[in-house]
């Protein structure tokens, strides 16, 4: 039985069905004990905190110093006419409150500036903090404040029909990264002892019919591997041609009646049918690899994360006990077999990763206890997300997943603002691309980022947005012109902008789409998700959306 | 409730009263565009769910006052995490109801009018009035059904089409992290039918692996679902299983246990029963907020000219980063629904009618529920086969089992199908081969 959770008047079990199907009991655990602040309760921010609060984030604080407009109320489904002149943190917060009773929202009625100057600790004590609609000097100032405690920020804004997200993380560590497609972790090429074992126990030519058509195919696979290495060499079928001789012979072993016509074995059709997913070579991917050489795996202290334990104990694991190897997965996919058979199969898959998940903890634990971790910690001392030991459901989870471990560390803000060290090598590539006649047929938006930038000196050089007055938008375009060139001339490139994208700028005048920032809100929410469950991967770093094209671009800036 | 404020629409004016080099070549900025939408312009929201209360807050705030919706369900707990117009007081309410109820409460000026009801319940005349449709439906059999009658709205005068019998669909689809959006102008660009390869038929496990060899939880839930809850009626003769009700899925709960034990098979929990017996799909509200933005800013599109329309489909999957792919699906030459192009299938005269039947629910550009066969003889309506109506099927059983010979259908000879995915009756040109074996 799955734990019961119960909050508020609704069993949370039900409430959240839906969504607990895709990131468990434990994802939900981390999601209801987050606390996210929202800088700018905008239309985009509040789509955003929309989007925690439905699915039980653990709080959320607005902080926000402005006053309610009239446009605001136009565009922003947690404003209501009668709120206009009113602390917009305090309203926004109301509405979003009735969302969920089991969220606590809580807001400051302060300006960001002025916070971030008498009390930085503020942002800290959060376990992510969103921003949006915020100038360059405030943003970069509140960058600096969270990277150097590894706190992530999320940049989000909305302009016209573009959305623009930036994620700023030093390390986020992924165990789950739920991946869409990948190799099953069979060890066909490399049969542990328990595998070859059941194997070897089973003999195809003395079955009779119904057990030699429900022989799993894994088993046939194994059985077929060896008469062909036995007749190779020793080597496995690598290329096309060898695996359809290879395919052939399974053929061959297929029962036929006694007119000679072959039977109907559905699982020698599974077998062929799984020759070309399931010989591939097992080995550690080279993303694996590289965590291994990662100066967090290689030298740990008593503040690491147990992560990087872990990391560090199945490179130990690999080169020791695991003979070049991660743990075995220990689960295989549904085939047709006998029931008895099938589970037999399974269990003995099982069984090994059991011992595998074992051999690791027990490395996990002599690195504890080298890095002075394996007392328990005085319970009064409150340390964050590295608490003392390692349990062994985290060690199993961890080996599990041990293929597809994910670190993402994203460039800082101030990497990516100063000129020296911004990536001007895949911005000039987009400013070429665009100077190309038909390139706004390509499909790549990162002149998108270029132009916001360029809207952003605009703003820091004349205080208002280009075309954000109906009588200055012819004006504006030169203007805006004149930054966008500047902008690129600071990076060191030579070619231009198209004008019309210039023109679009002025025309856009900074004005915020509800269904734009509703599309943002969506994405931006989930990335906060990502980030406080560290399940799924988060983008790295910049995520560009074409409201206009229904297009989207990510790259690293 | 005031509805009108200084700056109000001040967003919105920028982008449909200023022009730009990216606009529709039709497009004419004014501030008409505006009182169009909010005077003249009349929208149909189908579903609200997931997508649905995401829709009707995007169009009321993109400046649509006119909005129907159209659902048939009323509101669970489970709705509540996505689902931002209800609230736990309103479980067992209509949603249509409760979201136009909210969305009028909250959006001064926007007239959501709610209709409780099948999209089946509603004739031509109801839906010639929208000037577009979108759709937020979690059924692809519902998808297809509008589909069918947005094309049969369609008319022609000399072999043209007049332009304004064409009503724009814009459809959206969610599950768990995955979405899509499109957009169907009806005739022109691929519609629901040219594109039925994009979804997937549901697979079922077959009876024997459930009956004798199951594997997995799945397996033994499905057993108890399938072959023992009719045979032992735990709840009283004819009494089906209601996924919602927890007695119902704590009985099939218990006796799945009972079976996964005999077999060693483990993984049967309270969540993964009620989801096999219910067939429940992930869901969360950040996907849903992703493509019904999608679908509005495209209904904002079309209604304004103030930019191009996507053309025509996107995907979108957050589970590895953001991924969007955008690309046009394209038509299919012969299309059931929207080709105007006479059907013909083609069989021998041995071949049974229970071989079209298959051939209308398992070919890929079909994929027919519960078809209905009728054909006309001597100027007179003949029923084939039909199943919809328990009296008839019993009548019409028997002629599954006869060749179309001995039917007496003749080549080219038209049969007239009518099924749960299409508002219209359907005719094939029947091509018979003549065959020389006797059988």
């Amino acid at each position: 039985m799955a734990t019961q959770r119960k909050g508020g008047t609704l069993d949370k079990n039900n409430k959240y069905d839906r969504q607990l199907r895709l990131w468990g009991d434990h994802g939900q655990s981390s999601l209801e004990t987050a606390r996210v602040c929202l800088i700018n309760a905008s239309a985009t921010g509040t789509e955003i905190l929309k989007n925690l609060i439905l699915p039980g984030i653990g709080s959320f604080t607005i902080l926000d110093g402005n006053k309610v407009q009239g446009e605001d109320v136009g565009n922003n489904f947690f404003l209501m006419a009668d709120s206009i002149g009113k602390s917009r943190a305090q309203v926004t917060t109301e509405l979003l409150s009735e969302l969920n009773e089991d969220v606590s929202g809580d807001f400051l009625e302060e300006n960001v500036d002025d916070l971030l100057q008498k009390n930085p600790a503020f942002f800290t004590s959060f376990t992510t903090v969103i921003a949006t609609q915020l100038p360059e000097r405030t943003l970069l100032n509140l960058g600096k404040v969270l990277w150097s405690v590894n706190i992530p920020l999320l940049v989000c804004r909305c302009y016209g029909f573009i959305g623009y997200l930036r994620v700023v993380i030093k390390e986020h560590t992924i165990i789950e990264s739920h991946p869409d497609n990948f190799h099953e972790d069979l060890r066909l090429d490399y049969p542990f002892k328990g595998l070859k074992d059941f194997c070897d126990s089973l003999n195809l030519e003395a079955m009779d019919k119904k057990d030699h058509s429900h022989t799993p195919w894994l088993v046939l696979l194994y059985k077929y591997l060896q008469v062909w290495e036995e007749q190779h060499g020793g080597k496995m079928p690598k290329n096309f041609k060898e695996k359809n001789a290879f395919k052939e012979l399974i053929r061959q072993g297929v029962r036929k009646n006694e007119h000679g016509v072959p039977e109907d074995e559905e699982n020698f059709d599974e077998a062929i049918k799984s020759v070309n997913s399931s010989l591939h070579s097992t080995a550690i991917p080279s993303e694996i690899k590289s965590l291994f050489e990662d100066p967090a795996c290689l030298k740990l202290n008593s503040e690491s994360k147990n992560f990087w334990i872990m990391v560090r104990a199945l490179k130990e694991f690999t080169e020791t006990d695991g003979n070049g190897f991660l743990p075995l997965r220990g689960s295989i996919p549904d085939m047709t077999a006998d029931s008895e058979r099938y589970i037999q199969l399974q269990t003995v898959y099982r069984e090994q990763a059991e011992l595998d998940s074992v051999a690791v903890a027990g490395h996990v634990h002599a690195l504890l206890h080298n890095i002075g971790r394996d007392e328990p910690l005085n319970p009064h001392t409150v340390r964050d997300s590295q608490e003392g030991s390692i349990s062994d459901s985290e060690i199993k989870t961890f080996c599990r997943n041990s293929a597809f471990l994910t670190v993402l560390r994203t460039r800082s803000l101030e990497e990516e603002y100063s000129a020296e060290t911004a990536n001007t090598e895949e911005l000039g590539r987009h400013v070429m691309m665009e100077e190309e006649e038909d390139a706004s047929d390509e499909g790549d938006d990162t002149v998108l980022y270029i132009l916001l930038r360029a809207v952003d000196r605009f703003f820091t050089e004349y205080t208002r947005y280009p075309g954000y007055f109906n009588n200055t938008v012819e004006a504006d375009i030169p203007k805006l012109k004149a930054c966008l060139t500047k902008l690129i001339h600071d990076w060191g490139l030579t070619a231009g902008i198209k004008d019309d994208y210039i023109q679009e700028m002025c025309r856009y005048g900074a004005s915020e789409l509800h269904t734009v920032s509703a599309f943002m809100g969506g994405v931006a929410a989930q990335e906060v998700i990502k980030l406080v469950t560290g399940q799924f991967v988060p983008i790295n770093n910049t995520f560009i959306y074409n409201g206009q094209r229904q297009t989207s671009t990510t790259i690293k800036l | 409730m005031e509805t009108e404020w200084p700056g109000r629409w001040d967003h919105l004016q920028k982008i449909v009263e200023r022009g730009g080099p990216f606009a529709h070549p039709d497009f004419d900025p004014s501030p008409e565009i505006l009182s169009f939408l909010k005077e003249t312009c009349k929208i149909l929201v189908i579903g609200a769910g997931g997508l649905g209360c995401e829709l009707l807050k995007d169009l009321a705030f993109m400046g649509f006052s006119d909005i129907h919706v159209i659902d048939m369900d009323t509101i669970d707990v489970s709705n509540l995490n996505r689902q931002f117009l209800f609230r736990a007081k309103d479980v067992g309410k209509a949603k249509a109801d409760c979201a136009a109820a909210f969305i009028n409460a909250r959006v001064p000026g926007c007239r959501v009018t709610p209709h409780y009801a099948k999209i089946q319940d509603f004739d031509e005349s109801f839906y010639r009035d929208f000037h577009i449709v979108v759709c937020g439906l979690d059924s692809i059999i519902a998808r297809r059904w509008i589909n069918g009658m947005l094309i049969s709205l369609l008319r022609y005068e000399d072999g043209e089409l007049d332009q304004t019998s064409l009503i724009p669909m814009v459809d959206g689809g969610t599950e768990g992290f995955k979405g899509n959006a499109r957009v169907i102008l009806p005739s022109l660009t691929a519609c629901v039918e040219c594109t039925l390869g994009f979804y997937p038929p549901q697979i079922n496990f077959p009876l024997c692996t459930i009956a004798h060899t199951p594997r997995l939880p799945e397996h033994c839930i499905e057993f108890v679902r399938i072959l023992l809850w009719p045979k032992e009626e735990p709840f009283g003769a004819g009494v089906s299983i209601d996924g919602d009700d927890p007695k119902h899925i704590q009985w099939i709960l218990e006796k799945s246990q009972e079976r996964a034990n005999e077999y060693n098979i483990s993984g049967i929990t309270y969540r993964l029963t009620q989801g096999v017996v219910k067939r429940i799909m992930p869901a969360v509200a950040s996907t849903n907020a992703v493509i019904a933005a999608a679908c509005a800013t495209e209904v904002f599109k079309i209604a304004t000219s103030c930019c191009l329309s996507l053309n025509n489909y996107m995907n979108f999957n957050d589970t590895n980063g953001v991924y969007t792919y955008t690309f046009e699906a394209e038509r299919l030459e012969d299309c059931l629904a929207c080709s105007n192009k006479p059907q013909a299938m083609n069989f021998s005269e041995a071949d049974k009618l229970q071989d079209v039947l298959t051939y209308l629910q398992e070919n890929s550009t079909l994929q027919m529920k519960t078809p209905g066969i009728t054909t006309s003889v001597g100027g007179k309506n003949k029923t084939l086969y039909m199943q919809t109506v328990k009296s008839i099927e019993a009548k019409t059983r028997e002629n599954l089992k006869l060749s179309l010979k001995e039917l007496g259908l003749e080549d080219g000879q038209e049969l007239y199908v009518a099924d749960v995915t299409t508002p219209n009756t359907l005719t094939f040109q029947l091509r018979l081969a003549t065959t020389m074996d006797n059988s």
